[in-house]
């Protein structure tokens, strides 16, 4: 009997799923919140910080292409290609499409910890990008 | 009127596909890139001519993103599908476009040959490896590698 989920929980969890990714065009907070959502807690942009800038053990951190402070550009760690500004106040498009930011944290999480980045750490990082200002 | 400026830039453009394989300045011949290619690959590198590679490499390529020269470069599955489509329409055949050991451009002997005179740059500062065409290709981007076009680093 307790595998079936009532229908509350599964609207609930419907619910909870599009907030954490909500489709189209989005803001940097709206992205913040559906990730603190996700993630049951709120943001730490200190801790974020420290994420964004670690090599949790590997060649890479998100500091080696976008830079330690990514209100400037960055460049690619192997190809050397110049890199757009990361934070959302130096550059307008960043964190404006959820798909585009979920493709990149899956991808980039990936190189960096060698999988995927949990939504408290997506939160606490774009919490951190958030509060930059060029 | 409107038929005659259209025929011409068509005449110009058979003239340019006919020339391609001989044409010397490396524009003739050339595809304009997908969008969604300069989008998706363009982000990490630059958007590398499909005819630089044969239509085999592009497949391999293609087939493995998600172990790509060290990253992660997977994307959705349409979105795979529409650039193997488009990267193995456009691939190259001939000397240009040998199947190389690795399915790096920049392992083919014409590579190499062609740049005999700048792969003292090649792990420099000014150009980080071989694969940055950008350093001194000033169009790279465009897809467009004219001699002319050339910009050493200082």
């Amino acid at each position: 009997m307790t595998t079936h989920p009532t229908p509350v929980l599964t609207l609930l969890a419907a619910a909870l799923l599009v907030l954490a990714v909500p489709a189209g065009a989005a803001t940097p907070a709206e992205l913040l919140a559906g990730y603190s959502a996700s993630a049951g807690a709120p943001a730490l942009a200190a801790r974020g910080q420290a994420f964004f800038q670690s090599r949790h053990g590997g060649e890479w951190s998100c500091a080696s292409c976008h830079g330690a402070l990514p209100t400037g550009p960055g460049r690619h760690a192997a190809t050397g290609k110049a890199i757009e500004p990361l934070a959302p106040a130096a550059h307008a498009r960043r964190f404006s499409d959820a798909a585009k930011a979920e493709k990149w944290f899956r991808r980039n999480c990936n190189d960096v910890l060698g999988r995927e980045c949990s939504a408290a750490e997506k939160a606490d990082v774009l919490a951190w990008l958030n509060t930059l200002k060029p | 009127m409107t038929l005659t400026l259209i025929r011409i830039p068509s005449l110009a453009l058979l003239c340019a596909l006919a020339l391609g394989a001989h044409a010397d300045d490396d524009t003739a011949g050339r595809a304009p890139l997908l969008p969604a290619y300069v989008q998706e690959c363009g982000a990490c590198h630059v958007a590398y001519p499909p005819r630089l590679l044969p239509a085999s490499s592009w497949q391999r390529l293609m087939g493995n993103l998600k172990s790509h020269f060290g990253s992660d470069a997977s994307v959705d599955a349409a979105t795979t599908q529409q650039l193997t489509t488009w990267l193995t329409a456009n691939a190259g055949s001939g000397k240009r476009a040998e199947a190389t050991r690795d399915d790096r451009i920049t392992s083919s002997a014409w590579f190499v040959r062609e740049h005999r005179e700048a792969r003292h740059w090649f792990g420099t500062a000014k150009v980080k490896t071989a694969a940055d065409c950008a350093a001194c290709h000033t169009k790279a981007a465009e897809g467009s590698y004219r001699e002319r076009e050339i910009r050493l680093p200082r």
